[in-house]
């Protein structure tokens, strides 16, 4: 296992060395120490490594991830896993605004809290918060899943496109075009796979309930224009 | 951008540490807030006495003959400490009102930085490490601080345009976000006797609250009403003589986390201002609510 202790070397120098790994592996793990809300840790990791970090990461932590594992033994800043492509990032407690935001594939799990925006414009992204999230979330949403165990916050998923959300608690408000939609037995199943997928193996999917688009705001009509 | 960082200690033996904690917390936040550099510190109340920190670019020499002119004209005993440009004076309450009077009429060009019982305010143009130096923020002890580094928007880059600003005696308030209703709010609260030294949003968001305790409103009380009656994005971190509170607006634009230990609470808008403090490992971190008054005071 690799070691890197962000108090003593350069977040340059490790993020280098991560981007070296694309197409020669040389370290598949990787063990960080002292983040202390640096900025953009471990972004753009494009190899299939298993990255530990110890502690609590500022802004853009796994932005643009491809392939790598990478689990934040912490809370994370704003725009945690920012566009991520595949892979997966786990944050141990909780993040802070547009989590997940524009992510393009992978998974993101959330043991505590997102805050405001999470998955905002998520295109293909599978998000699990196990907590809450806050308002304005999936804003804009246009495809992957968006699963919250606790609650959301107002306007949820304003302005869907496309996307899957799935809330086990209350919902303090639908944002513009987004509606709840019938929970049939693929999204059960998608649901449960989901959840699988994220370790969540400890809640029972009955409560959930699913909001999509409602599908009226995707060509301009004047009488919308009142949700526009 | 801009950073803002508060400190509300739990535990008074920490008390003489607190410049010594609050001075990485400021200058952990240079990136955000290159421009200027503010803090208030609520320290040890002196016999009763009321502090006038001042401020002047014409450095120590100057603000001490001010002192003894001061103190000369209002006939009363003025205890002076000097700190690089800025001056607290430790006088009686009633004399502490003749002095600001004093200033006004026969100094103009000094700026009074804040009033109160506790409060001392030191704020100047330059990175936090440069200002922390100047004043030596490390020696000063207190129940609780805020702190600003600020990158403008909304007014010029000087001394004055820095925060926190005060607007009454014992309340400052230090805000990361900018306001777009604060030249009509200013013209109201003109109209009701505030005076401003600034074009700068904060000074009226701190009027405001000012006005809104005047009014008898507590602290938690008057943030509330702000969610109504300012306009813009804001975090605001707010200091009175027994505490400090926290408010972010319904979209919460800006960044903010705060942190919790038997010890102390503190604020930060990004973690790594609360990096260095000591216990954090194990605090309790988490993102302050859009909307929500978050207050602490000291005796509850």
């Amino acid at each position: 296992m690799r070691r890197v202790d962000l108090a003593e070397t350069p977040l340059r120098t490790l993020n280098a060395e991560l981007h070296e790994q694309r197409g020669k592996l040389t370290h598949g793990e990787w063990r960080i120490a002292n983040p202390n809300g640096m900025h953009a840790v471990a972004v753009g990791v494009d190899a299939p490594l298993s990255i530990e970090i110890d502690g609590h990461v500022g802004y853009y932590c796994g932005g643009m991830n491809k392939q790598a594992s990478i689990r934040i033994n912490g809370t994370a800043g704003p725009a945690v896993a920012e566009n991520i492509m595949s892979g997966s990032i786990h944050v141990r407690g909780d993040a802070s605004q547009g989590a997940g935001a524009t992510g393009r594939g992978g998974l993101l799990v959330i043991d505590g809290n997102a805050s405001a925006r999470c998955g905002i414009a998520m295109k293909g992204v599978d998000i699990v918060v196990r907590g809450n999230i806050g308002h304005l979330s999936a804003f804009m949403a246009q495809s992957g899943n968006l699963v919250v165990l606790g609650d959301a916050g107002e306007a949820l998923g304003d302005s869907i496109y496309e996307a899957r959300i799935f809330v086990r608690g209350s919902v303090k408000s639908l944002g513009a075009d987004c509606v709840e939609k019938p929970m049939k037995a693929e999204h059960q199943s998608a649901l449960v796979g989901l959840l699988a997928r994220a370790g969540v193996t400890d809640v029972s999917i009955s409560a959930f309930k699913r909001y999509g688009s409602a599908r009226k705001l995707y060509h301009f009509h004047a009488d919308n224009l009142g949700s526009y | 951008m801009c950073g803002i960082v508060g400190l509300f200690l739990k535990d008074d033996r920490l008390s003489a540490d607190l410049g010594t904690m609050l001075s990485p917390m400021l200058e952990a936040l240079s990136d955000r807030g290159p421009d200027s550099t503010g803090f208030a510190i609520y320290g040890e109340s002196v016999g009763g006495n009321v502090k006038v920190t001042l401020y002047s670019s014409a450095g120590a020499e100057y603000l001490k003959s001010i002192a003894a002119r001061a103190g000369i004209a209002v006939s009363s005993r003025i205890d002076l400490a000097i700190r690089h440009n800025h001056a607290v004076l430790a006088l009686p309450s009633a004399a502490a009102d003749r002095v600001v009077e004093w200033l006004s009429q026969n100094e103009p060009a000094i700026r009074i930085t804040g009033i109160g019982e506790r409060i001392e305010i030191y704020k100047d143009v330059g990175l936090p490490a440069e200002v922390i130096r100047h004043v030596d923020l490390k020696s000063m002890g207190g129940t609780h601080a805020i702190g600003h580094t600020r990158m403008a928007t909304e007014s010029a880059v000087t001394p004055s345009g820095a925060h926190p600003f005060s607007t009454g005696r014992d309340q400052c308030l230090v805000h990361n976000g900018s306001l777009s209703n604060h030249n009509s709010l200013r013209r109201m609260l003109s109209h009701d006797g505030f005076t401003f030294d600034t074009e700068n949003d904060t000074e009226v968001a701190a009027a405001y609250l000012s006005w809104r305790m005047r009014q008898g409103m507590n602290l938690g009380v008057a943030l509330e009403a702000s969610l109504t009656d300012l306009d813009g994005f804001f975090t605001f971190v707010v200091g009175t003589e027994s505490g400090f509170g926290v408010l972010r607006d319904p979209i919460a634009c800006k960044p903010a986390v705060m942190a919790e230990t038997e010890s102390y609470v503190a604020f930060g808008t990004e973690y790594r201002a609360l990096a260095n403090l000591p216990g954090i490992a194990k605090a309790r971190v988490w993102e302050p609510e859009p909307s929500q008054v978050y207050f602490w005071e000291r005796g509850q």
